[in-house]
């Protein structure tokens, strides 16, 4: 464990560079926002969900350290079998869900077919 | 449990909690309370009279050796079977009553609380404590350790857990508990349709049991990876660390989704938040995907530890090295990957479309394959090997047969259009009690047995152990095939009464299974009363079964430092080539570093427990005290700087020329 302070904090070089790469990562989801760049919003909305993800990259490499060295590589493998589970969980809750959505009555055609069953209601009663 | 719900009141002081919810008015429950208090009392007196206290609270509830704890989780997780098998007996009995046009002996406001209950400390209560207890204890001996990685949270988990099972057990006769199935689907969860504190018992029990469960499963993942024994590499591990290994990573994995999941719902019931609501943009179907993106690795946090006690007893009992021990790691881990790809085969019936089905369906019969390949590996580890059959090996062999059938029938299930027919019907009760109590039940029966002697120096009664071990087994089969017969005829589950009278021979049946169980049930107390009546007879060395792993290198019960000397290991089955080599422990001791006991954890967790009841009463002055003060009491526990000493050489020396049974 002696080694483990020395290696595992990093060069004040890396840090900066951490830090200027989450900075810009930062800066350009708000700026595409604030100056209302002129973009479809599907396009909008991958371009900040994909900084986001590499963000979180830049992260994990530059302030916490995961490399291959660190713990005999148990820090990387955790962090890949993470990744692995969290793709799974949020592309297949997706992918669920998107089709569940897809196989549902719309909600305005529901909403029409309740008015029909009300008025039908109120001529019966 | 009370059967009608008193009316909503809400005061400063104890918030929405009146006399009118204590349940004065219910026989039933007013027969339970006065045997529990009167067994409380009687529990009591007898500590008291024979000074028990004080060893009680010094020698165990403090205690943060990990084979204590580990022992205390076993304990815990008897003393909830009990309770769900209560549960049990209640549903078998109603139903066996409830038919065409009889009402049976529970109103509907009962008996929907009992099933929820049943599931709920079925599985949170019992089963987890089982395998968290099992790992716990034999894990860091497994591995030549002295203790786990961080002994203070491990005691710190094991109340945590404690707490959300009283909390249950106090809903029993303070309130009502929830009334919508274990996993508590909304809206039914939701504010709109559970009323009262029954349902936010459920949500604040496994919150509090959560936490230790996480804390629990990062502890022994730390364990593991860093406190080996000097030479112990990876693919030297017996194969049940390695399953122990996989589980708490799953745990670890898991778990948060499922405390993410039930903190949403909370929100929606308590701030009224709309995520898993009907209207302003909720989906209640989002609830049903989320948990069982927890519940799917879930069922694998149960078995894997269970694959591994069995490998260890097949491999002891057969006396060979168990058969394809790389094949048996990297079927473990493919599980452990795969157990996250096959949740949606719980709910096909909800409406995602043919392709989704098809891909859960292929995962889910992917699945079964590695399984599939460790019961091959057992078998072979048998074959021409010279099985002893003892009452371990009784276990292995009931739990190989029934753990196949009902890994077939989840097969079955796998089909999305056998699925549609059987979903939510008794075949799917059938199934998973066929995998838990085959799997699950069975294979924790076989390591207690196979550990008793570790843990406590003598061994257990064989002729009682076999009669718990026949009650189990035929009133199992006798319990559950019933219910495959049934579900087949389309009987859903969950039902309070049913019209056909032609159903009601199953269920009788079934109900005379449960009471061979109950047979089973109370034949294991016998075995252990019998045993400990008996320990000096039943005395047995330090190796009673020739074992081939390295907790049976040391004393039985081995001493709170594990190990009198440092090993180290070369190779598998460590044990078993020491013996070979002729290994005598040295008497060159060297004084042993030990972490200190602490109260800590059980105070944190007994707030915990306050906490929990306050906010399910809505007792906010109560809440934000408890709360501040678990964070206080924590802490405070953090400028605690006296948490380990050293045991000196002397009393090393002495302990062991002692030995083990004095």
């Amino acid at each position: 464990m002696a080694d483990h302070t020395a290696h595992s904090h990093g060069t004040m070089g890396q840090l900066m560079i951490g830090f200027a790469l989450a900075a810009i990562l930062t800066i350009i989801p708000f700026y595409l926002i604030m100056a209302e760049v002129d973009l479809p919003r599907t396009t909008l909305i991958a371009w900040i969900m994909g900084l986001g993800a590499v963000q979180i990259i830049v992260h994990l490499v530059f302030f916490l350290h995961v490399n291959k060295s660190a713990e005999e590589g148990w820090t990387l493998s955790a962090t890949i079998f993470s990744v692995v589970i969290l793709v799974i969980v949020l592309a297949g809750s997706l992918w669920v869900m998107h089709n569940m959505n897809e196989n549902m009555m719309p909600m305005h055609e529901m909403d029409q077919q309740i008015e029909q069953m009300k008025s039908l209601q109120s001529q019966q009663g | 449990m009370a059967s009608e719900q008193p009316a909503e009141t809400f005061s400063p002081i104890f918030g929405r909690l009146t006399l009118d919810w204590i349940p004065i008015h219910e026989p039933i429950l007013i027969g339970t309370f006065a045997g529990v208090a009167l067994g409380g009392l009687i529990f009591l007196a007898l500590m008291t009279y024979f000074k028990l206290w004080a060893p009680l609270w010094n020698n165990w509830v403090v205690s943060i050796d990990h084979k204590k704890i580990g022992i205390m989780y076993m304990v815990l997780g008897f003393i909830m079977m009990v309770r769900g098998f209560a549960d049990a007996l209640m549903m078998r009995g109603q139903q066996a009553m409830a038919a065409g046009g009889n009402e049976g002996w529970l109103p509907p406001h009962h008996y929907d609380q009992v099933f929820t209950a049943h599931g709920v400390i079925m599985i949170f209560f019992v089963a987890m404590p089982f395998v968290t207890g099992v790992m716990n204890y034999v894990m860091p001996l497994q591995i030549g350790a002295r203790d786990v990685a961080f002994p203070f949270l491990n005691n710190f988990s094991f109340w945590m857990t404690v707490s959300g099972a009283l909390l249950i057990n106090v809903s029993l006769f303070i309130g009502e508990f929830a009334r919508v199935g274990w996993l508590a689907f909304p809206p039914l969860s939701g504010a709109n349709y559970s009323t009262g504190p029954g349902m936010d018992y459920y949500l604040w029990a496994l919150q509090i049991a959560g936490v230790g469960t996480t804390l629990s499963g990062i502890n022994l993942i730390a364990t593991i990876l860093k406190m080996r024994a000097p030479g112990m590499k990876m693919f030297d591990m017996p194969i049940f660390t390695w399953t122990a290994l996989i589980t708490n990573v799953l745990i670890v994995a898991a778990f948060p989704v499922l405390t993410a999941t039930l903190a949403l719902l909370t929100l929606d019931r308590y701030l009224g938040f709309h995520f898993f609501t009907n209207d302003f943009g909720g989906n209640a179907m989002m609830y049903v995907n989320l948990i069982w993106i927890w519940g799917h690795p879930e069922v694998y946090i149960l078995i894997i530890p269970c694959f591994g006690i069995i490998s260890e007893i097949v491999s002891t009992f057969s006396g060979k090295p168990i058969f394809g021990y790389r094949t048996m790691v990297w079927a473990t881990a493919c599980i452990m990957v795969l157990s996250f790809i096959v949740w949606l085969h719980h709910f096909f019936t909800m409406g995602s479309g043919a392709s989704v089905n098809t891909f859960f369906g292929i995962t889910t019969m992917i699945i079964s394959v590695p399984t599939g390949v460790k019961i091959f590996n057992w078998l072979f580890t048998m074959y021409k090997g010279r099985v002893r059959l003892e009452v371990p090996m009784l276990w292995v062999i009931g739990f190989l047969v029934t753990f196949t059938i009902g890994g077939m029938t989840g097969v079955m299930l796998a089909i999305p259009p056998v699925d549609f027919q059987l979903h939510n019907t008794l075949f799917l009760i059938a199934h998973f009690h066929n995998v838990i109590i085959g799997g699950v039940v069975f294979a924790i029966y076989a390591g207690v047995t196979y550990w008793w002697p570790k843990a406590f120096g003598f061994q257990l009664d064989e002729k009682w152990g076999k009669r718990a071990f026949w009650g189990w087994f035929i009133g199992f089969y006798v319990a559950f095939m019933p219910l495959y017969a049934l579900g087949l005829m389309g009987v859903t589950r969950r039902m309070n009464s049913y019209p056909d009278a032609g159903w009601q021979p199953y269920f009788i049946i079934a109900g005379i299974g449960a009471l061979i169980i109950l047979f089973g049930i109370l034949s294991t107390f016998m075995c252990f009363a019998v045993s400990i009546m008996n320990r000096k007879k039943l005395a047995c060395g330090n190796d009673p079964w020739d074992a081939r792993t390295l907790e049976w290198a040391t004393q039985s019960p081995p001493q709170q430092y594990n190990f009198p000397q440092e090993l180290n290991v070369t190779g598998r089955e460590a044990f078993w080539h020491m013996k070979k080599a002729g290994f005598k422990w040295s008497t060159d001791y060297a004084p042993i570093h030990m972490p200190k006991d602490t109260a800590t954890g059980v105070v944190i967790a007994g707030i915990a427990f306050v906490f929990g009841f306050a906010m399910v009463w809505y007792i906010w002055w109560l809440a934000i005290l408890t709360f501040v003060a678990m964070i206080a009491v924590g802490i405070a526990h953090t400028f605690n700087y006296h948490r380990d000493y050293y045991i000196p050489v002397d009393e090393v020396r002495q302990t062991e020329a002692k030995g083990a049974l004095t």
